[in-house]
């Protein structure tokens, strides 16, 4: 018994020993690209399959080991080819995808049109319990496949095709131009045949087509990822792998970051963005990603959509101070907005800086005017409900009524009210019993300015928490779906953001960058516009 | 001694099933888990109404209990909402806290213990007031504050440990975290130590063990020490429990992947089955130590006795 503890000290010590020399060497194990990296990550909520995948913890990681159609360039966000060589289409309806020769998975098998089509069959099934499966919610059959109620009476979707081993078609529900554009989502990736043969072999160790391969999984505490030499790709990694290791705090991270045991934190927690400056230099990255945070309303409450209410809302607007509340509490890791769509878009995107116009400018004054024009606010004061348990969305609600108080000249005309986590949030959100404007965010799956729009403000959109529903604006946006022209169809589409301005269906509040922190070791070191580090590129010593 | 362990045992049973009730019933009021699972959107009907289906949220909160504890006791704790067996987050968080508790307790009988009975024979003296200050400021320093401090200064300034503990923690890095843990009880242990030597030294017996010129040494650790301690037992053996579910602020500050760090999540992701697995297991450990404790009296004191 005591001999079995001295070896397990013993065995524990070398250990420690075999992963310090490793951190502080650079590790072995590399592929071509040479050294490891390490990199902080968060525990995945959901299983780790790409439809299942919501959140940017998950994300992350599909992003270094798959690759799908399309491509969100780093920089620009531009969608581009990837495995798609072409796609085709004369109504912007019905598309012809072929896939590149000559690419395959990471354990040898093809990568073929077969491989696209049974994995957007099983996201798209009710059965498999995928959290995007509605992201498959525009091809033809998804009603079968996916019922709103009862059993699924068929199990693919009669919209995909295989017409060839490189080819498909699919036929989607509506006209939709911008749809090839989407491609790029970690949704829509190819699956090897051994994720349906061994569903369990597979979400213990990932395989997919992506630059990196998965080493080793432990999950809740750390994934090792390494450069897949025989990657067919382009962006091949230029390092020799990434560690990422599951932080409890991202203090803890960054903490790790400054004692030298982290190369990269992607995630700089709030309490530290006033030493960042001196403990970082230019080794800390801010910048924009496609994120807005927005206040929504509750339209089902006659409160809030009877008449007048629009000058109500653009007044609530005015008096909020956009300026002073990024600097201060945010540290300028967020930007005023003054549209409802974000600058990663860039501006043949649709991102149109000044959309929003007065209505988004701190107008104390007029803000006290419109609301009195307007019928005051319902019961003479707003609730702002949030969700306390993660973000510091505490601190900037307070903000935002501390703002709005001055501005009317009354203490008691806006509060925040705090919900205790998360779910209850949105299970207010979802059964409808918000009562006031409530915290809403968006960050975008594509960088498209439809999918700043069509989810959030479309009658019935799958993020339309506030239940607003414009027939114009409906309209605007089937037109700028079915535009064969992608600059008309962004103009369109602005068009239909207009709408929203004139109705102020949400307050935009700001635009959310990313923000990351590496060491001395790392250069090269990027984040995308969905603010996640691109991996590959980085390079290590 | 058996009937009073079968009649302690059998007393758990309600308190057992009392508390697990509860907390089943604290989670559930905090919300629909489904509504938090999609993130910043709506879950669609279908997925939501199968995830509740799967999850056996779609039943009466009464039914989803007998339900719940029917499969504890075949040793089925539920899944938690990242597709993974609780018992199997049970398999890799309790060793990481046991030893971090272990650390702690050992930090608590080791320096606590002693510092008690230095001060308790020294009363008044220099050393026992300024160890009387010393644990009066520990006491009153919150956790997260001394925890937070010692990683700065040990991990990030002086570099003498890291600032995080690996997945696979073993003890020589629980030993910082772990005299965190500890901090709090450790300066009660001292105290309590130290009252309880004090008062027996004046003891009848004492004086008597003094006379017949026994060894000082034999005098302290044989009859001062085994009768000053049964105030001390009684309480590191609660703070066992105490400090397994209490680990929450130290398990976050040194990345330590442990009880704390699951129910955190739990409660966080609002998923009842960790939440209540992981809390049925600390009650467990809570009424054991309990019962652990009540028999050691008997040990210390053999005038106690167990019928």
């Amino acid at each position: 018994m005591r001999g079995a503890t001295h070896a397990k000290w013993a065995a524990c010590v070398t250990a420690a020993a075999l992963v310090a020399t490793a951190c502080g060497g650079g590790g072995d194990g590399g592929g071509a690209g040479g050294a490891v990296l390490s990199s902080s990550w968060g525990d995945p909520q959901n299983p780790l399959e790409p439809a299942n995948t919501n959140e940017v913890q998950g994300g992350k990681v599909l992003d270094m080991v798959f690759r799908g159609l399309k491509r969100y360039d780093p920089e620009t966000g531009a969608a581009e080819d990837m495995l798609a060589e072409r796609i085709e289409t004369t109504d912007q309806q019905n598309f012809t995808i072929t896939v590149k020769d000559g690419w395959t998975f990471s354990n040898g098998e093809k990568v073929t049109a077969k491989s696209f089509v049974d994995a957007w069959n099983y996201g798209a099934s009710l059965r498999n319990n995928q959290r995007n499966a509605y992201f498959f919610s525009y091809i033809q059959g998804y009603d079968k496949v996916h019922p709103e109620k009862g059993e699924q009476s068929a199990d693919t979707l009669s919209g995909l095709k295989v017409t060839g081993e490189r080819t498909f078609t699919v036929a989607l529900a509506q006209k939709w131009s911008t749809f090839p554009d989407t491609l790029g989502y970690n949704a829509y990736v190819p699956l090897p045949r051994v994720f349906f043969d061994d569903h369990d072999a597979w979400l213990a160790r990932p395989v997919g087509n992506g630059p990196y391969t998965v080493q080793s999984y432990t999950r809740g505490s750390q994934m090792s990822l390494r450069a897949w030499e025989e990657y067919p790709g382009p962006d091949k990694a230029r390092n020799g792998g990434v560690d990422l290791k599951v932080y409890t705090d991202n203090n803890t991270a960054y903490t790790d970051l400054m004692a030298g045991n982290l190369d990269l934190v992607d995630d700089v927690p709030a309490a530290q963005l006033r030493n960042v400056g001196s403990d970082l230099g230019d080794r800390y990255l801010n910048t924009p990603a496609g994120i807005i945070q927005t206040l929504a309303f509750p339209y089902y409450d006659e409160n809030w959509s009877k008449e007048g209410m629009d000058k109500v809302r653009k007044g609530l607007s005015m008096a909020i101070d956009r300026e002073q509340i990024t600097e201060t509490i945010f540290q300028k890791t967020r930007t005023p907005a003054t549209d409802w769509t974000s600058p990663v878009l860039g501006e043949d995107g649709g991102y149109k800086a000044g959309l929003c116009g007065d209505a988004c400018e701190y107008r104390p004054d007029e803000a006290k005017k419109l609301i009195r024009e307007g019928g005051g606010l319902p019961g003479g004061q707003v609730r702002i409900t949030y969700n306390a348990d993660t973000g510091s969305h505490k601190d900037w609600v307070d903000a935002v009524c501390n703002s709005v108080n001055n501005a009317l000249g009354d203490d008691r005309a806006c509060v925040g009210d705090p919900v205790g986590t998360f779910a209850d949030f949105r299970k207010r959100i979802t059964e409808n019993k918000m009562t006031g404007p409530f915290r809403a965010g968006w960050q975008m799956d594509y960088p498209l300015i439809q999918n700043f729009l069509q989810p959030l403000y479309y009658t019935g959109g799958s993020s339309n928490d506030g239940k607003w529903s414009n027939a114009e604006f409906d309209e605007l946006v089937d037109e700028a779906n079915a535009e064969d022209d992608d600059t008309k169809a962004v103009a369109k589409f602005q068009q239909a953001e207009e709408v929203v301005r004139d109705g102020m269906a949400a307050i935009p509040l700001w635009y959310q960058n990313g923000s990351a922190g590496y060491s001395e070791r790392l250069s090269n070191v990027k984040l995308n516009p969905f603010s996640v580090p691109v991996y590959d590129q980085i390079t290590v010593g | 001694m058996g009937r009073y362990v079968l009649r302690r045992l059998l007393q758990m049973i309600p308190v057992f099933v009392g508390a697990t009730l509860l907390i089943f019933l604290m989670v559930n009021v905090m919300g629909d888990p489904i509504a938090g699972l999609c993130g910043d959107r709506q879950c669609d009907p279908g997925t939501a109404a199968r995830l509740r289906k799967e999850f056996g949220l779609d039943k009466p909160v009464w039914q989803q209990y007998l339900t719940y504890m029917g499969n504890v006791f075949t040793g089925d704790f539920g899944t938690a909402f990242n597709g993974q067996p609780v018992t199997e987050l049970m398999g890799s968080a309790f060793p990481v806290t046991i030893r971090l508790t272990i650390v702690a307790v050992l930090f608590e009988i080791v320096i606590g213990i002693t510092l008690g009975v230095v001060t308790g024979l020294r009363r008044g003296r220099p050393v026992d007031t300024t160890v009387l200050l010393v644990t009066l400021v520990v006491i009153s320093v919150p956790t997260f504050v001394t925890g937070l401090l010692l990683q700065l200064l040990l991990g990030v300034e002086w570099a003498w440990i890291r600032p995080s503990v690996s997945p696979e923690a073993p003890f020589e890095e629980l030993i910082v975290p772990g005299l965190v843990l500890a901090s709090v009880s450790l300066a009660y242990v001292t105290r309590l130590t130290r009252t309880s030597i004090a008062e027996n030294k004046r003891s009848d017996y004492v004086r008597t063990a003094v006379a017949k010129g026994l060894p000082r040494h034999r005098v302290v650790t044989r009859h001062l020490l085994r009768n000053s301690l049964i105030p001390v037992v009684t309480f590191i053996g609660t703070d066992i429990g105490a400090l397994m579910g209490g680990a929450i602020v130290t398990e976050r500050i040194f990345n330590i992947h442990g009880v704390g760090y699951q129910l955190y999540q739990g409660i966080l992701r609002q998923n009842t089955q960790t939440v209540v697995g992981f809390v049925t297991v600390l009650v467990l450990v809570f009424l054991v130590a309990n019962l652990l404790v009540d028999l050691l009296y008997a040990v210390l004191d053999p005038r106690i006795r167990y019928a």
